[in-house]
C-alpha cells in the first residue's frame, strides 16, 4: 500500500477548473516532485491535501485513512506537513519558539500545568528546547534560536519553515518551492539538507519547484501538471525528454 | 538557582513582578506612615483593579490578537455576580476573607463564563467580529443591569425588570438590586492588600500562560492562522482558552473593584471604561504586560495627582501619554531602551545569554 493515494482530485473557483482529474501515488519514503508551469495548479494540489481547501472531487488516502476534506489541523495529526510558496512563520515570536509551535502535538502538558508550573512543565519543556534546537542544528539555525523569525534572512526562513513543519513528525512533507529566492549556492546546499531529511527522518517528500536542475537532481519521481491536468509523470528522464511537458514550458 | 541560569524571558517577568513589589511597598508604606492623600489612599484598589484588568485585556489584544471593545462588560458581569453573593451571605458567612475569596471565584466564573458564550460564535468566525460583538456586548449589558431589580425574603428570590415595589417583598425582604441604584451595602471586604494580591496572582496566571505551550499557540494564531493550523493546532480551543480567560480575570478586577466602594452601579463599567483600559493597553505596548501594568497604574493616579495643577491638569496629563507613547512605541526608543537594559544585565554578568545574537 502506498503512503499516500490521490485519485481523481479536483476543485473548481468559481467557473475555474484549477485542479482537475489528478492521480497520485507517493510510496513511502520517496521523493517526488510535482513541477508545471506557473498557474498550473501545483500550490492548490498543496492546498488541497493539507486541508486549506475543500476539493470538489476526488479522494485523498494517507496511510489507508481517508482524509478528504478535513481540517488542517486534523490532517496535520494524520501526517502531512508542509511549507509554504509565500512564507507564513510567526514572526513575532522567536527562531526557537517557531519550531516548538511545531512540536505542538508531539509534546504535550495541560494549559493547567503550564500556570502552575507544575513539574512536568519543566520536564517536557527541556524536552521539547532538546528536540526543537536538534532540528535548527540540522538547518544550521542554532545560532539563530534567539531572534526574531521575522528578523531572519530569507533563505533562513526557508529553512525554519522547513525545521518547524518536521517538527510535527509528518510521513509526508511537502515543500512549495524551497529554494525559490536562495542563490545557487543556497540551493545546493539545500539539495543536501532535503536529502538528509528523508535518509534521517525516513519520510516520504513531495516538492514543488521550478529550479529544474533542483528537481531533476533531487526527485525520483516527477509529476508534471499543466492547466490543472497531469500531463507527463515519470521518472525525471523520462519526463525530460516528454514532447507535452517541452511544448508546455515552451508554449507558456 | 542564580539568576545567570533563568532565560532571558524569565529574566524580564522577574523584573515585572519586582516593580509590582516595588510600588507595593512604596505606597503600603505611605499609608502606615500616614503620609499619602486621602485621595490617592482612595484610589489604591482601584488602581489595582485597572492593573488587573489591563493585563487581562492585554491577553485578548496582545497575545491573541483579537480587539475587544467590551472588557468593563466583563468587569460587571464579576462585579454583580461577587457583590451579589457578598450582600446576600454578610449574614451567613462572618469570615470576611472566606466570603471575599468566594466572591473572587464567583465573579471570575461568571466573567469566564460569559467569555465562553460570547467566544464560541464569535471566535469561529476570522475577521474583526469580536470587536463589534464585544461593543455590543458591553452596552447591552450596562442596561440590563440597569433595569434588574432583585429581592429576597423568606419566600426565596424576587425579580422585576420594573421597579422595587414590582418584586413584592414581605416586611423583612431586602432589595439585593434596585435598577440603576444597583447593589448598595457590599461589604468593603477588599483592601489594598487584597489589591496587590491579586495583581501577583494575575501576573504569574498570565505571565506563565504566554511563556508555555499554550502561550505559543496562542500567539502563533496571532501571528499566522493558516500556518497555526498547518502544525496541528487546535484554533478554536486555544482562542477560547485565552480569550475566556482574559474574561474570568476581568471579572476578578470587577469583584475587587466592586468590594471597595459599599454602592455599585452599571453605569461605572460603560463604554469609556473598556476605551480607558484599552489605551492603558495600547500605550503602555501591546503584548507588553509590563507595560500595561505601569501604564493602568501611572495614568489612573496622574489625574488626582495633578488636580493641584487645576486647569494646565489635563495638558499635563496629555503630555504624559504622548511620553509614554513615544517611550513604548517609537522604533528609536524601542532600541535605545533595549541597549541600555541590555547592557546593565550584560554588565551584571550575563554576556553568555548575548554571545548568540551578535
Ligand atoms: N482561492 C482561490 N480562488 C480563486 N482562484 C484560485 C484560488 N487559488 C488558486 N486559484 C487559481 O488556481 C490556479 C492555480 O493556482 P496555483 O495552484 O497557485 O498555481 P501554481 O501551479 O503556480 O502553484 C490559478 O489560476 C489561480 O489563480
Ligand atoms: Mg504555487
Amino acid at each position: 500500500m502506498a503512503l499516500l493515494e490521490v485519485s481523481n482530485l479536483g476543485i473548481a473557483f468559481g467557473g475555474l477548473q484549477a485542479v482537475d482529474k489528478v492521480d497520485l501515488r507517493l510510496e513511502q519514503g520517496g521523493l517526488y516532485g510535482l513541477i508545471g508551469p506557473n498557474g498550473a495548479g501545483k500550490t492548490t494540489v498543496f492546498n488541497m491535501l493539507t486541508g486549506v481547501y475543500k476539493p470538489t472531487e476526488g479522494d485523498i488516502i494517507l496511510d489507508g485513512k481517508n482524509i478528504t476534506g478535513k481540517p488542517p489541523a486534523t490532517i496535520s495529526k494524520a501526517g502531512i506537513a508542509r511549507t509554504f510558496q509565500n512564507i507564513r512563520l510567526f514572526g513575532g515570536m522567536t527562531v526557537l519558539d517557531n519550531v516548538k509551535v511545531g512540536l505542538h502535538n508531539q509534546v504535550k502538558y495541560s494549559t493547567f500545568t503550564a500556570v502552575l508550573r507544575l513539574p512536568p512543565f519543566f520536564e517536557r519543556e527541556r524536552e521539547m528546547r532538546g528536540q526543537a534546537m536538534g532540528l535548527l542544528k540540522i538547518f544550521g539555525l542554532e545560532n539563530d534560536a534567539k531572534q526574531m523569525a521575522s528578523n531572519l534572512p530569507y533563505g533562513k526562513q526557508r529553512k525554519l519553515e522547513i525545521a518547524r513543519a518536521l517538527a510535527t513528525n509528518p510521513k509526508l512533507l511537502l515543500l512549495d518551492e524551497p529554494a525559490a529566492g536562495m542563490n545557487p549556492s543556497e540551493t545546493e546546499e539545500l539539495m543536501e539538507t532535503v536529502r538528509f531529511v528523508r535518509e534521517h527522518f525516513g519520510i516520504t517528500i513531495l516538492l514543488i519547484e521550478h529550479d529544474m536542475s533542483f528537481v531533476m537532481g533531487l526527485c525520483e519521481q516527477i509529476t508534471v501538471l499543466d492547466y490543472g491536468r497531469i500531463i507527463a509523470a515519470g521518472t525525471p528522464e523520462m519526463v525530460r525528454n516528454d514532447p507535452k511537458v517541452i511544448a508546455a514550458y515552451l508554449g507558456g | 538557582m542564580g539568576l545567570k541560569n533563568l532565560g532571558r524571558t524569565s529574566r524580564k517577568n522577574l523584573v515585572t513582578y519586582l516593580i509590582a513589589v516595588l510600588a507595593f511597598v512604596i505606597l503600603e508604606g505611605m499609608v502606615l506612615t500616614g503620609n499619602i492623600s486621602n485621595m490617592l489612599e482612595g484610589q489604591l484598589v482601584p488602581i489595582c483593579a485597572y492593573v488587573i484588568a489591563a493585563v487581562s485585556l492585554n491577553l485578548t489584544v496582545g497575545i491573541l490578537g483579537e480587539l475587544s471593545l467590551g472588557h468593563a462588560g466583563f468587569m460587571s458581569v464579576g462585579a454583580f455576580a461577587g457583590a451579589l453573593f457578598s450582600v446576600s451571605m454578610e449574614d451567613t458567612i462572618t469570615v470576611t476573607w472566606l466570603r471575599f475569596v468566594l466572591a473572587l471565584i464567583i465573579g471570575a466564573v461568571a466573567a469566564g463564563a460569559m467569555g465562553v458564550l460570547i467566544g464560541i460564535p464569535v471566535l469561529r468566525l476570522q475577521g474583526d467580529y469580536l470587536a463589534i460583538v464585544t461593543l455590543a456586548f458591553g452596552e447591552i449589558i450596562k442596561n440590563v443591569l440597569n433595569a434588574v431589580y432583585l429581592g429576597v425574603d423568606e419566600n426565596g428570590l424576587h425579580f422585576s425588570m420594573k421597579d422595587s415595589i414590582a418584586l413584592g417583598l414581605s416586611e423583612n425582604g431586602k432589595v439585593l438590586i434596585k435598577g440603576a441604584q444597583g447593589i448598595v451595602g457590599t461589604p468593603r471586604d477588599s483592601t489594598f492588600i487584597w489589591g496587590f494580591a491579586l495583581v501577583m496572582l494575575t501576573l504569574f496566571i498570565v505571565l506563565n500562560l504566554i511563556k508555555s505551550r499554550t502561550g505559543r499557540a496562542v500567539m502563533s494564531i496571532r501571528d499566522n492562522r493558516i500556518a497555526a493550523e498547518s502544525v496541528g493546532i487546535n484554533i478554536t480551543k486555544y482562542k477560547m482558552i485565552a480569550f475566556s480567560l482574559s474574561a474570568a480575570l476581568a471579572g476578578v478586577a470587577g469583584v475587587l473593584y466592586a468590594h471597595s466602594f459599599s454602592s455599585l452601579v452599571a453605569s461605572k463599567f460603560d463604554y469609556n471604561l473598556s476605551i480607558q483600559i484599552l489605551v492603558f493597553v495600547v500605550l503602555g505596548g501591546i503584548g507588553s504586560i509590563r507595560g500595561s501594568m505601569i501604564a493602568a497604574a501611572v495614568l489612573t493616579v496622574l489625574p488626582e495627582m495633578l488636580r493641584s495643577f487645576s486647569e494646565y491638569r489635563m495638558l499635563v496629563y496629555a503630555i504624559v501619554l504622548i511620553v509614554m507613547m513615544i517611550f513604548n512605541q517609537s522604533p528609536k526608543m524601542v532600541e535605545w531602551r533595549k541597549r541600555v537594559f541590555a547592557g546593565r544585565l550584560k554588565g551584571a554578568g550575563h554576556n553568555a545569554a548575548k554571545k548568540g545574537g551578535a
